[in-house]
């Protein structure tokens, strides 16, 4: 309970900070932070594989790639907007609005959800927790159940190689 | 215990931070974090659903998750390396025309 509280709260301070920042590289830095917090929490569900490929895959291979980009481009710093630009002050601070709103749409969503369900979901109730999170379930369930949408984030993978490859070249 | 709810409830609001940042940024790169916030909100929800049915789906559809991430981010930044060699910016408002 303590634990979750504490991984969420990093979570969210953090990925506000990634909104919040003006320099992209202390953006990524701080987003691997979320991402290490959120691996805390996937290991509190029970789901150790997950958590071992939020960090793996994201805080190491995906943030490396950003990280790798930001100092490519040598962007350290965001530019001022121009005057009369469309997300040049006032309209800007609507966009934050509007997250706020979402923010509450979202939770009153959950609000009512909760009232018909009557906390049928109140965690922890379907199968028990050893064979939930073992590698080997997870492995029955993706190469049986899920067979055919995994060979075809192959091609996918296959097609955004490709596809990094021939933007990035030279001559576009 | 923690219920899924309060699970839920973390989500939506990472899930609204990585929103309020596609609007809020004016850097191609800090868009695409903000993107992957919102893809991150949506795992956890998948996980708590998954483990508060009982079931490994949630997992695995976040592991679909993240391979589409991975590939979006290698897309994603390939076109923004080539738009900065054509700029010489990553202001999302430049970027304007789709032909040049």
């Amino acid at each position: 309970m303590v634990l979750f509280y504490l991984f969420g709260t990093v979570a969210v301070v953090a990925s506000l900070l990634v909104v919040l920042q003006r320099n992209p590289m202390h953006s990524v830095l701080l987003l691997i932070v979320s991402f290490v917090a959120l691996a805390g929490l996937y290991i509190l569900l029970d789901s150790p594989f997950a958590a071992v490929i939020q960090i793996i895959i994201y805080a190491g291979a995906i943030m490396v790639l950003f990280l790798f980009v930001v100092m490519l481009l040598n962007a350290h710093k965001e530019d001022d907007p121009p005057a009369g630009s469309l997300t040049a002050g006032g309209p800007l601070r609507i966009g934050a609005v509007l997250a706020v709103v979402l923010t509450a749409e979202l939770i009153w969503a959950l609000v009512r959800a909760e009232g018909t369900r009557d906390g049928l979901l109140a965690g922890g109730a379907g199968a028990d927790p050893g064979t939930l999170g073992s590698v080997r379930e997870l492995g029955r369930v993706l190469f049986t159940d899920y067979a055919f949408a995994f060979e075809v984030t192959s091609i996918l993978i296959i097609v955004a190689m490709v596809g990094a490859v021939v933007l990035a070249k030279r001559e576009l | 215990m923690v219920p899924l709810e309060h699970y839920l409830t973390l989500s939506a609001i990472l899930f609204a931070t990585g929103t309020m940042g596609v609007f809020l940024r004016r850097n191609v790169i800090t868009v695409l974090l903000s993107i992957e916030v919102m893809l991150n909100a949506v795992n956890v929800a998948f996980i708590a659903f998954g483990r508060a049915l009982g079931s490994a789906d949630g997992q695995v559809i976040m592991f679909f998750v993240v391979t589409v991430a991975a590939a979006e981010a290698a897309v994603g930044l390939a076109i923004v390396i080539a738009l900065f060699r054509h700029r010489e910016t990553l202001n999302p408002d430049v970027f304007t025309s789709l032909k040049w």
